[in-house]
């Protein structure tokens, strides 16, 4: 992983106040970002938020209403996609259906009247890339989706462009699938060494893969940040949501490292954020610790039980509000029982 | 009731009025007053009806081709999304189907002979008339007039079908416009292309109304011959025998369209 300080040149992608408006609607409003060379980013966010358009603005597929995208400080918003060295696997693999495998592959090289027998080499190497040797001579009507899928990503990734774009690549795939190909996806990413940005609205998904994640809400990016720092410090209620579960509450700060909400006051790590000012809280379903009643910080009703595997989901209710809570041991329904929140799980966020 | 039996209404209709009708043909060339003979066939090997064979085949191709050049690129623009008012246009192009074919070659006869319409406003205005009518040109214009909508609507759905990211894959991978045509969006489009080509050929080489109205009877097509067997000369035997030949060499060019075809593309939905 790149480590936070970064020389500006290594920026591959930036985007400038980027803004595109489909007639009357706002699809992206201002978004400024910048993508590092040899990175995985991911664009996460629900349907609509804008990040297939985004997508597709880098692509070349639509222009910027407002904005420039500069490739490697170049701006390249005038030019088509053929001009681009971006390559795209696209939601639906988007394979010809009029030529076989081989023909797929080596589309792009043909059009760079590239020689036959480099061509064949480049196309053999690719294939072992993505785990289909031999497949040369197929049509594409007898690949499986997964197969459909590697396809794609061989036929992008031949052409050695420096960014590869892939709109919810996996989304046409069953769950075990899904789970296997983000493992070798990332192992391409890898291996090859080039930057992928990658469109989902799967968090699972963009937390095991990313080096980063942006994550879009109607037509803004929220937070830019690893995995690990959007999941432990989201940044506003709608990210802390949208990343795994949470229990979000409204709250005022009073001073620096006191906070209340629920009408307790709590001991927190965070400051800065001036007294009596109103904040969200966000407390995950795994950092509530549950006692005995009295024992701990607030006291609730135990209402549901469900066993998710590794853990037991909880809802208890107290006074004001239903937590949900992750445990390895189960509190049966109706029981009253106590919890404990220690300072550094609870995660403070300006009010929107 | 299985779905089999819903068949049946059609089965008795083919039976009756198609495959009763050919049976009686291929009969009636073979016979003549009961007697069994190849004479008919025979005397298709004359030069005038060889010739007016060669001539049928030669203005179907050509309005065949003018058909397919006029109408790819507005099947192209239709299916695109530039084109705001396509609804409406799409409208003007079926609407000839929605009027017999008689009456509309009539109504251009009227308007294009030496005294029609188009001639008399020429005078009006004092310009000099011209002869539109009577020949191959007139005969040509016809067909592709009649025919032209069955050369639209198949292309037309065929360039409907494609995916666009198809067309967004080739620009990614470094083709321009006009190499995305070449090579994805022509091939993915020939199924509708052979089908307009069939839609367009097979009634143009047979029809003997639009030769009648305005080839005015100096154009000897082999539908006109057919048809003066059973009208006028009344040798049924003769008729019969061009309409044979010329059933089999539909086949014959159908067989080797088909192959094309499914080399081509996938699934012309026709053979």
């Amino acid at each position: 992983m790149m480590n936070e300080k970064t020389r500006p040149n290594d920026y591959i992608i930036d985007l400038k106040h980027i803004s595109k408006s489909f007639e009357d609607t706002q699809v992206l409003d201002d978004i400024s970002m910048y993508i590092r060379r040899n990175e995985f980013l991911t664009l996460l966010g629900p349907s609509g938020c804008g990040k297939t358009t985004l997508l597709r603005i880098i692509g070349g597929f639509e222009s910027a209403t407002e904005g420039e995208v500069l490739f490697e400080g170049k701006n390249i918003g005038d030019l088509p996609p053929y001009k681009r060295k971006i390559n795209t696997v696209f939601q639906k693999y988007a394979l010809f259906p009029h030529m076989n495998v081989e023909d797929n592959i080596s589309f792009g090289l043909q059009i760079k009247k590239m020689d036959k027998k480099l061509i064949q080499k480049k196309v053999y190497e690719m294939l072992e890339l993505v785990n289909l040797k031999g497949y040369e001579k197929r049509s594409i009507d007898s690949l499986s989706g997964g197969q459909q899928q590697r396809i794609a990503i061989a036929r992008a990734l031949v052409n050695e462009p420096q960014v590869l774009l892939l709109d919810e690549p996996l989304g046409a795939l069953d769950l075990k699938l899904r789970k296997g190909m983000q493992l070798e996806l990332k192992k391409i990413q890898q291996k090859v060494g080039i930057t992928f940005i990658y469109v989902t609205h799967d968090q699972e998904e963009a937390l095991t893969m990313s080096d980063t994640i942006a994550i879009m809400n109607e037509g803004r990016v929220q937070q830019i940040g690893t995995p690990v720092d959007i999941y432990n410090e989201p940044k506003n209620a709608f990210v802390a949501d949208f990343i795994g579960e949470s229990n979000i509450l409204q709250g005022i700060m009073l001073k620096d490292y006191l906070v209340r909400f629920h009408d307790v006051d709590f001991e927190c790590v965070d400051r800065g954020f001036g007294e009596n000012m109103p904040i969200d809280v966000v407390v995950r379903p795994e950092d509530i610790k549950i006692v005995d009643k009295d024992q701990g910080m607030l006291n609730g009703l135990v209402e549901s039980v469900t066993f998710k595997g590794v853990h037991y989901e909880m809802i208890v209710k107290s006074t004001s509000y239903s937590w949900i809570v992750h445990s390895t041991v189960m509190s049966p329904i109706g029981s009253q029982v106590g919890m404990v929140i220690t300072p550094p799980d609870i995660h403070i966020m300006k009010r929107r | 009731m299985n779905k089999k039996s819903l068949a049946i209404p059609y089965l008795i209709w083919s039976a009756l009025f198609i495959i009763v009708p050919l049976l009686l043909i291929v009969y009636f060339s073979f016979f003549q007053e009961g007697q069994f003979s190849f004479q008919s066939y025979q005397k298709f090997l004359e030069p005038y009806y060889i010739k007016a064979l060669w001539r049928s085949v030669q203005l179907a191709f050509f309005s065949t081709v003018i058909c397919l050049i006029v109408a790819y690129p507005l099947a192209m623009l239709l299916s695109g999304k530039e084109m705001s008012n396509k609804q409406v246009v799409l409208l003007l192009v079926i609407l000839p189907m929605w009027m017999n074919s008689l009456l509309r070659t009539y109504a251009w006869a009227s308007l294009l002979e030496n005294t029609g319409v188009i001639n008399s406003l020429l005078q009006g205005i004092g310009l000099p008339t011209i002869k539109f009518l009577y020949g191959d040109k007139a005969v040509i214009f016809g067909m592709v007039y009649n025919f032209f909508p069955f050369m639209v609507l198949p292309i037309y759905n065929a360039l409907c079908k494609i995916d666009p990211h198809l067309v967004e894959a080739s620009y990614d991978l470094g083709a321009n416009k006009v190499t995305t045509f070449r090579k994805v969006i022509l091939p993915l489009s020939m199924p509708g292309v052979v089908t307009g080509i069939v839609m367009v050929f097979m009634p143009a080489l047979t029809t003997f109304l639009i030769t009648r109205l305005l080839g005015g009877g100096k154009v000897m097509l082999i539908g006109n011959i057919i048809e003066e067997q059973f009208t006028r000369t009344r040798d049924l035997s003769f008729g019969s025998a061009i309409s044979m030949i010329l059933m089999v060499l539909v086949l014959l060019a159908l067989t080797f369209l088909g192959k094309k075809d499914s080399l081509d593309g996938k699934g012309g939905g026709l053979f």
